[in-house]
Order: structure tokens, then C-alpha cells, then sequence
């Protein structure tokens, strides 16, 4: 066999691929991000779920949430490698084959809503289902290459993780999860956008048309200010559902304004040095913003859990 | 003989395709340990106190 015949059964025979970059493939950083909302999302819910159950939950969520990355992936491999932030990725560069990246994300799709399924009901596994099927279908294979408003309706994909925590411990979908939902979708636009008004350039050369490239600068930071003036009312919205107490009116009151004042700041920069970092500070901000509503959640449900406990050690010490 | 022939011609791992084929050796060994583990926890769980209750 000739040298080149060699080198070419040896590229489609032979895996390059460490185990980190099948990890890669799953993107842990969103992933973290669709752990905690799941989170919340299921100790909010009225019921209770028993912790291993509960764990299981979580760690079915995170494996639907990266098998769908691991698509994303595999579709996306040609953008990718004219991208610089992504690049690197473990396709682009060759790590991981194609065809390997498709069956993992089919395998860990499959897996693990019917893991979900078992250890909880149907509806939350249909749920996750439905998330990966849009995620992976509705807006990597549909709306990312055609329209600029990509990322606004392909933000349910990451909006539902919530929902799904709560189905797991209720069976059930009402207003409170879906308030969750639209805070998350409603926050994915101005948060995307901001990135994409700073890294144009790149989406430009991919293809992908963001709204910076589709309908301009000017256009994308006032639609981030319509986004922005829309979401800090949705974050306030679970107040008046009771689901949340003081610590979440704080969070969402006070990160409420600083998005605005990010807002504002993009849609007020003069010059190109102060719309990055206008950008950036939204880019960076909102992931804040977000974390913040999600935590005060929490908090206040650790707290019911602590209080209780905390008044009977005192009334023994007392 | 031509066999032998095309057997040296076939593809030799480098020492450093063997040691990531280790590792993903390894790591499949972890998934799989792992959803004995898991499948184990979600029956008992799933089951609780009713895990008791069988004909003998």
C-alpha cells in the first residue's frame, strides 16, 4: 500500500481522541449553567423528591444537555473551524471524528431521557426529549444558518432545563416553571447579542447571520435595551406567584437595574473601545444577573430547610 | 506469504495512539461501572421498602 493510502486509512481507522475531548463534546460550561437552573427548578417545586432520586435528575439533565452540545457539534464542525472562539473545539481540530461526535450525542440522547424516565416520569423525560430535539433540530439544523433571530427562539432549548426540574418532582407543568422559563428565554437575546456585536467579524466570515450582521449596530443595541426592558419585569414576575421572598425582590431589583444600566451603556457608547466594553460588561453581566435569581432561589429554599432546625438548637440553648 | 506481506503493511499504533486508546479504555470502564451503579440506585430507590415484599 502507498504512503498517502496509508496515512489515509490511518485517519479514518485510528481515534485521536483523549476521553477529555469527549467531555469537550458535551460543553461543560453550558452544561453547569442547565445544572443549576435544573436545580432550582426542581427544590422550588412543591413535593418532594428522594435526594439519590433527585441526583439522578440532575445528572440526566446534564447528560441530555451535553448530548446535545455534542450534536450541536458534530453539525456545526464547518462553521466551527472558521471561527475562532471555536476553533479549538475537538472536531475542528481533528481530536474527535465526525461520525464519533454523532453517535456519542445519539447514545448520551437516547440514554438519557429514558434514565429520566425511569428514575422520574415521562413527562420530564419527554420534556428533556423536546429540549435536545429543539435544541439540536429547531436551531442548529433550522434557524442558525437562516435567520437573525437564531438565538431568540432557539433560547427555549435553554430556557426549559427548569421546567424540566420541576416536572421531575411534580409530573406535572404549571405558571411558576413557566415564569422560570420565559425569564431564561427573554435574557438569552440581549446576552447573545452583546457577544455578537463584539464578535461580528467572526460570524461574518462563518456565515451565520446574528443580528449584527443582518440588521446592524445600531439595530442590535436598541432591540438589547427592548430585550433588556422586557426580561427585568419578567424576573420580577415570580414575586407575584410567591415563589420567591426578600433575597430573590433584592436580586432581582437590584440586578434588574444593573442590566438596564448595561443597556443603556451599549446603546450610548460613542466610540468602538466603549461599545466592547459595554459589551463585554453585558456579555459578563447577565450571566451575573441570571446566576443571582437562580441563587436567591435557592437560598431561600435552603433557608426554610435551615430555619426550623436553627429554632430548635436555640430554644434547647436558651 | 503475501498475507504476512499485507500484515506488515497494516496499521502499527504509535506508542501514543496506544496510550489514548488506554485511556478511552478506561474511561468506557468508568461509564460502564457507572450505569451498573446507577441502574442499581435507581431500582433500589425507585422500589424503597417494597423491595422486601416478595414471595420466598
Amino acid at each position: 500500500m502507498s504512503e498517502l493510502g496509508a496515512d489515509s486509512r490511518r485517519e479514518s481507522l485510528i481515534s485521536n481522541a483523549d476521553p477529555e475531548d469527549f467531555i469537550a463534546l458535551l460543553k461543560p460550561r453550558v452544561m453547569s449553567l442547565v445544572v443549576f437552573t435544573a436545580l432550582v427548578g426542581m427544590v422550588v417545586a412543591p413535593g418532594t423528591i428522594h435526594p439519590v432520586i433527585g441526583a439522578i435528575t440532575i445528572l440526566a439533565i446534564a447528560i441530555g444537555g451535553g448530548a446535545s452540545g455534542a450534536l450541536n457539534m458534530w453539525y456545526d464542525a464547518d462553521i466551527d473551524a472558521v471561527m475562532k472562539r471555536t476553533a479549538g473545539r475537538p472536531i475542528p481540530s481533528g481530536r474527535v471524528k465526525e461520525g464519533e461526535a454523532l453517535s456519542f450525542g445519539l447514545f448520551l440522547s437516547v440514554f438519557s431521557v429514558m434514565v429520566l424516565g425511569l428514575a422520574t416520569n415521562w413527562l420530564a423525560a419527554g420534556l428533556l426529549a423536546f429540549t435536545i430535539f429543539f435544541y439540536v433540530v429547531i436551531y442548529t439544523m433550522g434557524l442558525k444558518r437562516r435567520t437573525a433571530q437564531n438565538i431568540v427562539i432557539g433560547g427555549a432549548a435553554g430556557a426549559l432545563p427548569p421546567v424540566i426540574g420541576w416536572a421531575a418532582v411534580t409530573g406535572s407543568v404549571t405558571i411558576e416553571p413557566m415564569l422560570l422559563f420565559a425569564i431564561i428565554f427573554l435574557w438569552t437575546p440581549p446576552h447573545f447579542w452583546a457577544l455578537a456585536l463584539v464578535k461580528s467579524d467572526d460570524y461574518g466570515r462563518a456565515g451565520v447571520p446574528m443580528l449584527p450582521n443582518v440588521a446592524g449596530e445600531k439595530n442590535t443595541r436598541l432591540q438589547i435595551l427592548l430585550y433588556t426592558l422586557i426580561v427585568v419585569p419578567a424576573g420580577l414576575s415570580p414575586l407575584a406567584f410567591g415563589l420567591g421572598g426578600v433575597a430573590y425582590a433584592i436580586a432581582a431589583t437590584i440586578g434588574g437595574a444593573a442590566m438596564l444600566y448595561w443597556a443603556f451603556a451599549i446603546l450610548r457608547a460613542r466610540d468602538e473601545a466603549a461599545l466592547r466594553k459595554a459589551c463585554w460588561r453585558m456579555f459578563g453581566g447577565s450571566i451575573a444577573y441570571l446566576f443571582a435569581l437562580f441563587a436567591a432561589l435557592l437560598v431561600e429554599w435552603a433557608a426554610h430547610l435551615v430555619a426550623p432546625l436553627l429554632a430548635a438548637v436555640l430554644g434547647r440553648l436558651a | 506469504m503475501s498475507e504476512a506481506k499485507s500484515d506488515d503493511n497494516g496499521i502499527r499504533l504509535t506508542d501514543e495512539e496506544k496510550a489514548r486508546r488506554s485511556r478511552r479504555n478506561l474511561a468506557i470502564a468508568l461509564a460502564i461501572g457507572g450505569l451498573c451503579a446507577l441502574f442499581y440506585l435507581i431500582t433500589v430507590f425507585k422500589m424503597g421498602a417494597a423491595i422486601l415484599k416478595r414471595s420466598l
